[in-house]
């Protein structure tokens, strides 16, 4: 049915209007002190200015250490949480103005997977239940016709329409996350925002999830906004990438350029950091190894957040916060010494 | 060829639960010689972080059976009373955990907490102890070490608390270290950090490290030799070069393929293995891979005995198939190695 009519996701990157479109984001999270009367004393910077698009079809691919603001950004897309400022646009509607009511609607459009099979499962509610919610929340079904669709998105997911009655805690991880995956395909949404989706799996069950995840972004047209750690996750699934640092982009640019091409100091040690399980690649390889921690989000360096730990830093790093930068092919960078390319001035 | 430090025969470990016997680890039987690297890899409850923590006396309790034999220096440790295996632990063979807030002790100092296994196993004074404890923040480099070592754990960031375990661990000098999962709760860059440590320590103390990880990254970057376990067995065994480029047993060759690789650009889909570990309650009689493996035939209902078959010198496995077959199996479609594509 509408598989055949989808183009492939690389197909419709770049041409269009964005499905979603996110500009000058920004999460503070207020740190309070006091014991009667509460006086903001700081803020956690979690998601600072962050502007990006994604195309209908696509994967963006979001990735970056604990702590960069990669969840807060989903969140907050999703109107989960409530950016400080800043603007979400879904299908040209302004998100961070609407009412609960009219978000319940647009929801519809958008839904998430979560990272914890295990606790984001109500362990009370039958498997029918949990997929089926969702469809009768919006009055899309009921009665019958809802169980026959909830038996058929789980047959779609790879379980069977047996398990309709059982509760969570019957299921393996694999499982429950499959489940999480109908539970967010019942209502047939355009985006999917997956939030570290495979990370509590062990390996032979990331593959079958990640396989599943993209025979659905096939046939049914989805848009994948995917949050993780795993830099070789993101690149498996990912068209474009958006390289996150203490709460910025620091880089942002089609899967291959940025992996193969990077800019952004941060970004090559980054991935020069994931060992590569090839012995012999893997020892022929330069490693460089950053010293040092993430600083606290709470009191990031001034100017480039990344001069603290850049094998590249100078004065300039300190003082000026470097742009994002385009470098041609989509390809953005904000860096002051930028790697492998000459230094662009404007912005 | 040195005499092995550690030497493991025919373990095996089963617990009893509510709804039966648990044998959470099934006849594993290895070696680590001084100075080396043993990476166990597998999947959760393969039976790889029991089999470590048995080895160290942790899994005693009134519930488990431990059979079999194991040495580490000459001393053995299964059958060793409480009171012996307290000299074995630190001294001979020390652990680190995954888990890194939860191994420390939230409501002491940290050097306190390196120094007092150093009060319990050596005639020194508390000073003594208190510089010997600054001196190993020094050597896992931990900047500022005397202050860092009034500091208490939650003042200390995942990576340090992970060294400060490692500081602890070495304390004693043991001539060998079991790393669980060391690097498993760290953000890369601070793995790959934690990993240099691993190495120089390795290198220039020669440090034995049996290191268990799932991560086949960190396997190559470290490893001499490899153990891969599946459902409390070991089904292959080899060293680093004969487990990547020349692997026998179809379920390393379905955990090779079914990495997302950074370094290559997307394949159309990865090659899965189909279904999920057996429940080690009732695991499947003869080769507990065989209802996961497009290869089964009907001599996997008997157990394969964990033998050289295909591979070379100190390359053995537990499957059935031939050396022949296993070379034509392997190969995927794309000239990768992998198990076979699941029909869609």
């Amino acid at each position: 049915m509408e598989a055949a009519t989808t183009p492939k996701p690389a197909a419709t990157a770049r041409r269009g209007e964005p499905l979603l479109e996110v500009t000058n984001l920004v999460k503070h999270f207020p740190i309070k002190s006091g014991i009667l009367i509460d006086r903001q004393v700081g803020a956690v910077q979690a998601v600072d200015d962050v502007s990006l698009t994604v195309a209908e079809g696509e994967t963006l691919g979001l990735v970056g250490e604990s702590g960069c603001g990669k969840s807060t950004l989903a969140r907050a897309i999703l109107q989960l949480i409530k950016p400080t400022s800043g603007s979400v646009r879904f299908r040209g509607t302004e998100l961070t103005d609407l009412g609960r009511r009219d978000l319940r609607e647009l929801r519809r459009e958008m839904q998430m997977i979560f990272q914890d099979p295990y606790a984001s499962l109500n362990p009370r509610k039958r498997i029918g239940q949990i997929v089926g919610d969702p469809l009768k929340l919006h009055g899309i079904a009921s009665g019958s016709e809802l169980r026959q669709r909830v038996e058929s998105i789980l047959e779609r997911v790879g379980l069977a329409a047996e398990h309709y009655n059982r509760f969570p805690h019957e299921f393996s991880g694999g499982q429950r996350q499959r489940i999480g995956v109908a539970r967010a395909l019942s209502l047939e949404p355009k985006m999917i925002i997956a939030d570290e989706p495979v990370s509590a799996l062990d390996v032979s069950i990331q593959a079958q999830i990640i396989n599943l995840l993209q025979e659905l972004q096939g046939e049914f047209g989805l848009t994948y906004v995917f949050v993780a750690h795993d830099l070789g996750v993101v690149r498996h699934v990912s068209d474009r990438i958006a390289v996150m640092y203490l709460g910025k982009i620091v880089e942002i640019g089609p899967a291959d350029e940025v992996y193969e091409n990077p800019i952004h100091p941060y970004t090559v040690s980054l991935l020069s950091a994931v060992p590569i399980p090839d012995p012999r690649l893997n020892a022929a390889r330069e490693h460089v190894v950053l010293e040092g921690d993430v600083p606290s989000p709470a009191n990031p360096p001034a100017a480039c957040r990344f001069h603290t730990r850049c094998p590249r830093a100078t004065e300039i790093c300190s003082e000026v916060e470097p742009p994002l930068v385009d470098y041609g092919n989509g390809h953005w960078a904000a860096c002051h010494h930028p790697v492998g390319r000459s230094a662009r001035a404007t912005a | 060829m040195s005499e092995p430090l550690l030497e493991v025969d025919d373990l095996r470990v089963s617990f009893a639960t509510e709804d039966g016997s648990v044998q959470a680890v099934d006849g594993v039987s290895f070696e680590v010689k001084p100075g080396e690297v043993l990476a166990v890899v597998g999947e959760s409850g393969c039976g790889k972080s029991v089999t470590a923590m048995t080895l160290m006396g942790l899994t005693r309790g009134s519930n488990a059976t431990i059979s079999g034999r194991a040495t580490v220096g000459g001393v053995e440790l299964i059958e060793a009373s409480d009171e012996d295996l307290r000299d074995v632990r630190g001294e001979k063979l020390a652990m680190i955990f995954q888990d890194p807030m939860t191994s420390l002790n939230p409501v002491y100092r940290v050097g306190d907490q390196i120094a007092e296994q150093i009060l319990a196993h050596r005639d020194v004074s508390k000073q003594e102890a208190a510089d010997r404890a600054i001196e190993l923040l020094d050597a896992v480099g931990i900047p500022a070490p005397a202050d860092r070592a009034r500091a208490y754990p939650h003042e200390f960031s995942g990576g340090m608390r992970q060294r400060a375990m490692i500081a602890m661990g070495l304390s004693l000098e043991p001539p060998m270290l079991i790393a669980d999962e060391p690097t498993t709760a760290l953000d890369v860059t601070i793995q790959a950090q934690i990993l240099r440590l691993l190495k120089n320590l390795n290198a220039e103390r020669g440090l034995a490290v049996m290191l268990i990880t799932h991560d086949l990254g960190v396997v190559a970057d470290i490893a001499d030799r490899v153990l891969v376990m599946y459902a409390g067995r070991v089904v292959e065994t080899g060293t680093l070069e004969q487990i990547f480029y020349d692997p026998q047993h179809p379920y390393t060759w379905g955990l090779l393929g079914s990495i997302m690789r950074l370094d290559r650009p997307r394949a159309d889909r990865l090659a899965q293995i189909k279904g999920q570990p057996p429940s080690l309650l009732s695991p499947p009689e003869g080769c507990h891979f065989r209802p996961r493996c497009p290869h089964a035939f009907d001599r996997c209902t008997e157990i394969p005995p964990l033998e050289q078959r295909g591979g070379t010198h100190g390359h053995a496995d537990r499957c059935w198939l031939s050396g022949e077959q296993k070379k034509t199996l392997r190969v995927l479609e794309s000239g990768d190695i992998g198990l076979e594509m699941p029909a869609a």
